[in-house]
C-alpha cells in the first residue's frame, strides 16, 4: 500500500491510498467540562471516510505533491494576462501578523481599528493609483468585481428611470468572464470587433451605441497587449450615447504611474490584486477584485466601505477627486509619525445609500488586501512606475528577440505582453510548442487566447525577470522552432520530463471521475 | 528599485536592441496629456520599515492583545495544526496559477482532487468542487444554479431566516436584478414550514445546518416535501459540525454549500475563505466552478486535469453556468491538509469538544440572574447559541471590554429590533476556565460594576 517512491517530481499516491486504520496525525485533549448528552438520532452513523495517516505521512505527501508543481518561485512563468510576477515574502509576514490573521470580523469596530485602518489606507491608495473617487474592497475576485460593476451600472440606469438600457458592448478580444458577468447581471452581451490596428473598432462601436446601450466593458491595455490608441474617443462615444464605461483592470500592471483609467473616462473598474499587486495566485485563488468608481457611481457601490470619522462620505463629497493626501498618510514623515497620525483617527464602516448590496460576507478577502497594501507601501509612486516601465520593456525586448520566428501581427510597441502565433510549421500547433517549453524548464505562455488570434501564444514576462531570463527564454523558443522543423516528434510527444505526459482530457470529460472511488 | 531585476545597464542594452533611447518611447500610444500623473502616495520604504509600520497597524486590533473573544457569527476560531500553514505556504503551491497546463501542475490538481474526495466523503454527496470564494457566494451560486436547473422557468427561492444574514444579503444582490424572487425569511420558520411554502414556481429551498444561531435543525422529511414540489433542496453546512452530525447527503440535499473556513483557515477579518459547493451527479453539468478529474496519459499513468470545462466562462462566455474564474486552490489545499491531519476520529473529537463546551456555556449562562438561553429544551446546539441579556447586548459587549473579554456579537448588529440578544461562540479552543471567566464577566457587567 505504501508505495511512494520518494523521488522528487514523482507524485505520491492519493492520500486516501496511504491510509492505515488507526494511524493518527494530531490528537485533541479530553473534554475539561462535564459531558452533555448527545442527541442520538441527529448524529452521523459512521465517521466520515477520511484518511488515517501519521503527521510525517502528511508532511511527506504534500511536500512531494508540491514538487510536481511549477510556480513563480521555481520557474519563469510568462502566462499572458495573468501577471505572474514575484510575490514578495514580506507580504506573507504582514498578513500573518496575529493582529490581522486572528482578527474575528464581527468584533465591535472599536476592537478592530487596525483592520479598518488597513482597509481605509488601501481604499485611498487604489483610488489614487487608478484615478477614482472611491474604492470598494468587497469583491473576492476580478470576475466578482465585474459582476458588481455591471450590477452598479444597471442600478445607475434604473435609478435614472432609464431601464431600457440592457445591452453591454464587449470587444471580441475580451476575457470570457466579461460576457459571463454581463449575463449574470441580466444584460445582453453585444460583441464589438477589433480593427486592423488592434484597437476597438471605433466606427463599429459608434454604430452599436444607441438608447439600449448600458455601457461598454473594455480592457486597456487590451488582451492583444496593446494600448487602445483612441481610448478617449472610445469612452466619449459611449458616454455620449448615455452609457457607462466598465474597465477590466486585468492589465493595469502596464500602466501603473503611466496613466490612470479614471482619467481616460472609465467609470468603474476592478483591480486584480493577485495580478498587479503581487498577492500569490495560490493555484488559481484566492484573489481579490476591488472596484474603483467615479463619483456618480459611489451611491451604488457594494459595501460596507471604511470611512474615517470627520471625513465626508464619498457620495457626499462634492467635486473632490481621489487625491486626498490625508487618507493616504503623509509620505514625507517617518513611519512612527505616520502611524501616530493614523492611530489618532477613528474608523467605521458605512453602507452606500443605494448600494447594490453585499457581494460577499464580511470585508472582502482581507488577507489579500494586507498583502497588496504592503506591496504598495514598499514601492511608493516611483517604484510603481518602475514596475510598469520594466514590465513593458521586458515584453518589447522579448518580442524583438522572437518576432521573426513567432510572428506578432501588430507592428507597434506592445505593453506588458504580446500575442504571437505558435504554429511555426505545418503539423505543429501552439500547444506543441507550449508543451515542449516545459521540457526546458519554463512554464508555457497562455495559449489559444485571445480567441481572435488563431494559434495564439500570449506572453507576459513581467518586471520581475531580468534580461538574462528573457534571453534564455527567447533562445529556447527559437530552438523549439528549429526542432519543429527538424524533429517534430519531440514536440508532439512533449512534455517528456514531467511525472505524466499529455493526459487524455477528452476521456476524462466523457467519463468523469471526480473523487476517489467515484 | 524593489522587485525589479533589470539594472540600468540591462535597460540600456535592451533599449539599444529596440532602437530606442528612452523607455518613454514605448508609451507613445498613451494620450500625452494624461501621461505620468503625480501620484499622491507616500514614498516607498524598506522591508523592515514597512513591516514595522504594518505591525503597528495590526496592534490596534484586539486580536494582537490578550483579549478573549467569543465572537463567531460565520467566522470561527479553531485549532489549526502546524502542518497546515507550513505545507500550504510552500511556494510551489502558493505561487502557481490555475492548472491549465496539467503536466506541470499535478501538485495543485491532485490536492484539489483529494479535497473533492474528502469533502465528498464528509458531505456524502457525489461531487464537490473547490471553486467558490466563501460560504456566502456559494449559497448565491446555488440559488442561481437551481434556477438554471429549472431552465429559468422557476424563479422563486425560499430561504430560511436562520441562514446567515450576510449570506441572505448576498443571495439578494445576485438575484434582485434578474427577477429571482427571494422570500421565506420574513419571520422565523422551521424547515418543515419552509418546505410547505414551496410550489410549482419554486426553484429551491435553502436552509442552514447548523443554523446561524447554532441550532442543529431536524431535517428529516424536509427533502421529500421539497422534492414533491419539484424544487431542489439546498443545505448550507458547517464542515466541522459534520464530524458529529448527520451529513446533508444523507438528509436528501441536492446542492450542499458551506463555509470552509473552519477547516484550517484563519479568521483573518473575514477572508480569504473557501466556498464549499457540492451536488448530486445528475446536476454536475449545471454546476458552477472548476472541477478536477482523473485522467490517464498514453503510457497509462494516472494524473489529474481540469475537466467538464464546457460549462465555463472561458469556453462558453455568456452561456456559461457562472462567471467564476477562481479556483480557490490554496484554501482547498489548507482544508485538505487539515482533514488529512485530523482524520475521521480527530474531526469527530473536535466537533464533540465544541458540543460539550457549548452545552456547558449554555448551562452556566442560563443560571445567571437576568440571563436566559431560550428555546425548547431538546434543541441540539453546536458551537454557538443566543443568550437573552438583561441589558442591551451591545452595551454588555462594550462593558465587557474593560475585562478584556468580547462576549459575543450583539444581534442588533444584524437586526435593530433584537436588542437584548447576544450570539455567543464557544469552540474547542476555549477551556473551562475561559468559559467560567466569560460567565463571571457577564455577571459583573450586568451588575453594573464595570471596572
Amino acid at each position: 500500500m505504501r508505495i511512494s517512491s520518494g523521488r522528487p517530481g514523482v507524485p505520491p499516491p492519493l492520500i486516501m491510498e496511504e491510509s492505515r486504520e488507526g494511524r493518527r496525525a494530531v490528537d485533541l485533549p479530553e473534554p475539561d467540562v462535564p459531558e452533555a448528552e448527545l442527541p442520538g438520532r441527529m448524529l452521523r452513523e459512521s465517521n466520515p471516510d477520511l484518511p488515517e495517516v501519521s503527521e510525517l505521512d502528511v508532511v511527506r505527501h504534500y511536500t512531494r505533491l508540491s514538487q510536481t508543481n511549477t510556480a513563480i518561485d521555481t520557474t519563469f512563468y510568462p502566462l499572458g494576462s495573468c501577471t505572474m510576477k514575484y510575490n514578495p515574502k514580506v507580504n506573507e509576514m504582514a498578513a500573518a501578523e496575529p493582529g490581522f490573521a486572528q482578527s474575528p470580523p464581527l468584533e465591535p469596530e472599536e476592537a478592530t481599528q487596525g483592520s479598518l485602518e488597513l482597509l481605509y489606507r488601501l481604499q485611498g491608495a487604489l483610488c489614487e493609483i487608478a484615478g477614482f473617487d472611491a474604492v470598494s474592497l468587497q469583491p473576492a475576485a476580478g470576475a466578482q468585481g465585474e459582476l458588481a460593476g455591471v450590477l452598479m451600472i444597471r442600478a445607475y440606469h434604473e435609478q435614472r428611470g432609464d431601464a431600457g438600457r440592457t445591452r453591454m458592448l464587449i470587444p471580441d478580444s475580451a476575457h470570457g468572464t466579461n460576457p459571463a458577468s454581463v449575463a449574470m447581471a441580466g444584460f445582453e452581451a453585444i460583441q464589438v470587433p477589433t480593427d486592423r490596428a488592434g484597437n476597438v473598432d471605433a466606427k463599429a462601436l459608434r454604430e452599436a451605441c444607441d438608447e439600449r446601450t448600458a455601457g461598454l466593458m473594455i480592457t486597456n491595455p487590451n488582451t492583444l497587449g496593446l494600448f487602445e490608441q483612441q481610448i478617449q474617443e472610445v469612452t466619449r462615444i459611449v458616454h455620449e450615447a448615455g452609457g457607462l464605461v466598465y474597465g477590466d483592470g486585468a492589465n493595469l500592471n502596464a500602466i501603473l504611474g503611466i496613466v490612470r483609467p479614471g482619467d481616460f473616462g472609465v467609470d468603474v473598474m476592478h483591480f486584480n490584486l493577485h495580478k498587479t499587486f503581487s498577492t500569490p495566485h495560490g493555484g488559481g485563488g484566492p484573489g481579490a477584485g476591488p472596484i474603483g468608481v467615479a463619483k456618480h457611481l459611489t451611491p451604488f457601490m457594494p459595501g460596507p466601505l471604511v470611512v474615517a470619522e470627520g471625513d465626508p462620505l464619498p457620495w457626499e463629497n462634492e467635486g473632490v477627486s481621489g487625491a486626498d493626501g490625508d487618507r493616504l498618510l503623509d509620505g514625507n514623515s517617518t513611519a512612527a509619525a505616520s502611524s501616530e497620525a493614523a492611530s489618532r483617527r477613528v474608523y467605521r464602516t458605512a453602507m452606500p445609500p443605494r448600494s447594490i448590496g453585499r457581494v460577499k460576507a464580511f470585508f472582502g478577502n482581507f488577507g489579500m488586501l494586507v498583502r497588496a497594501y504592503t506591496y504598495i507601501r514598499r514601492l511608493g509612486p516611483v517604484g510603481l512606475r518602475s514596475l510598469a516601465e520594466n514590465a513593458v520593456l521586458n515584453a518589447n525586448y522579448l518580442k524583438a528577440l522572437i518576432g521573426d520566428v513567432y510572428p506578432v501581427k501588430y507592428n507597434r510597441p506592445c505593453m506588458h505582453e504580446f500575442v504571437a502565433v505558435g504554429n511555426v510549421v505545418e503539423g505543429i500547433q501552439t500547444m506543441d510548442v507550449a508543451k515542449r517549453l516545459i521540457d526546458y524548464g519554463f512554464h508555457p505562455p497562455t495559449v489559444y487566447f485571445p480567441l481572435i488570434v488563431k494559434e495564439a501564444m500570449m506572453i507576459e514576462p513581467t518586471e520581475s525577470e531580468g534580461r538574462e531570463t528573457i534571453e534564455a527564454f527567447a533562445e529556447t523558443l527559437r530552438r523549439i522552432a528549429r526542432e519543429a522543423r527538424e524533429e517534430p516528434e519531440l514536440l508532439h510527444g512533449a512534455p517528456h520530463v514531467t511525472p505524466v505526459s499529455r493526459l487524455d482530457e477528452v476521456s476524462a470529460a466523457r467519463h468523469p471521475v471526480l473523487c476517489y472511488g467515484g | 528599485m524593489p522587485y525589479v531585476a533589470n539594472t540600468d545597464q540591462d535597460r540600456r542594452q535592451m533599449l539599444e536592441r529596440l532602437g530606442l533611447e528612452r523607455v518613454d518611447e514605448l508609451f507613445a500610444d498613451v494620450p500625452e496629456s494624461l501621461r505620468y500623473p503625480e501620484l499622491q502616495l507616500p514614498a516607498g520604504k524598506s522591508e523592515f520599515e514597512v513591516l514595522e509600520e504594518l505591525r503597528s497597524v495590526a496592534r490596534r486590533n484586539s486580536a494582537a492583545s490578550d483579549v478573549r473573544s467569543f465572537v463567531g457569527a460565520g467566522a470561527y476560531r479553531h485549532f489549526i495544526p502546524a502542518v497546515v500553514p507550513f505545507l500550504s505556504s510552500r511556494g510551489e503551491f502558493a505561487t502557481s496559477y490555475t492548472p491549465y497546463q496539467a503536466e506541470a501542475s499535478q501538485g495543485t490538481l491532485q490536492s484539489i482532487f483529494e479535497y473533492q474526495s474528502m469533502l465528498s466523503a464528509l458531505l456524502e454527496v457525489d461531487v464537490v468542487n473547490a471553486s467558490h470564494y466563501d460560504g456566502s457566494t456559494a449559497v448565491a451560486e446555488a440559488v442561481l444554479m437551481s434556477v438554471n436547473v429549472a431552465r429559468g422557468r422557476r424563479r422563486d427561492v425560499i430561504v430560511s431566516d436562520a441562514v446567515h444574514p450576510y449570506h441572505r444579503e448576498v443571495v439578494r444582490s445576485y438575484s434582485d436584478r434578474i427577477d429571482i424572487r427571494v422570500r421565506g425569511d420574513e419571520r422565523e420558520r422551521t424547515a418543515g414550514e419552509l418546505a410547505s411554502l414551496a410550489d410549482e414556481e419554486t426553484a429551491c429551498v435553502v436552509v442552514q445546518y447548523p443554523d446561524f444561531y447554532g441550532r442543529v435543525p431536524d431535517l428529516s422529511g424536509v427533502a421529500e416535501a421539497v422534492h414533491e414540489q419539484g424544487a431542489l433542496f439546498v443545505v448550507h453546512v458547517d464542515p466541522v459540525a459534520l464530524g458529529l452530525f448527520r451529513s446533508p447527503g444523507s438528509l436528501g440535499a441536492d446542492i450542499v454549500t458551506g463555509e470552509g473556513q473552519p477547516l484550517g483557515i484563519p479568521v483573518s477579518f473575514g477572508g480569504p475563505y473557501l466556498g464549499i459547493f457540492g451536488c448530486s451527479k445528475s446536476l454536475v453539468r449545471r454546476m458552477p466552478g472548476r472541477l478536477a478529474g482523473q485522467a490517464y496519459d498514453k503510457e497509462g499513468r494516472r494524473g489529474y486535469v481540469l475537466t467538464l470545462n464546457t460549462r465555463e466562462q472561458h469556453i462558453r462566455r455568456e452561456k456559461a453556468t457562472s462567471n467564476i474564474c477562481t479556483n480557490q486552490g490554496l484554501m482547498a489545499l489548507r482544508a485538505a491538509i487539515f482533514l488529512a491531519a485530523l482524520g475521521p476520529h480527530g474531526l469527530r473529537e473536535m466537533a464533540t469538544l465544541c458540543y460539550h463546551k457549548t452545552a456547558y456555556a449554555v448551562r452556566r449562562i442560563a443560571e445567571l440572574r437576568g440571563f436566559a438561553v431560550h428555546e425548547e429544551a431538546d434543541t441540539a446546539r453546536f458551537r454557538e447559541f443566543v443568550a437573552r441579556t438583561p441589558i442591551p447586548a451591545a452595551e454588555l459587549v462594550e462593558r465587557a471590554q474593560a475585562y478584556n473579554v468580547i462576549p459575543g456579537v450583539a444581534l442588533s448588529r444584524f437586526d435593530p429590533q433584537r436588542t437584548h440578544e447576544l450570539l455567543v461562540c464557544v469552540t474547542e479552543l476555549d477551556s473551562r476556565a475561559d468559559i467560567d471567566r466569560l460567565v463571571d464577566v457577564l455577571s459583573r457587567c450586568h451588575e453594573g460594576n464595570a471596572a
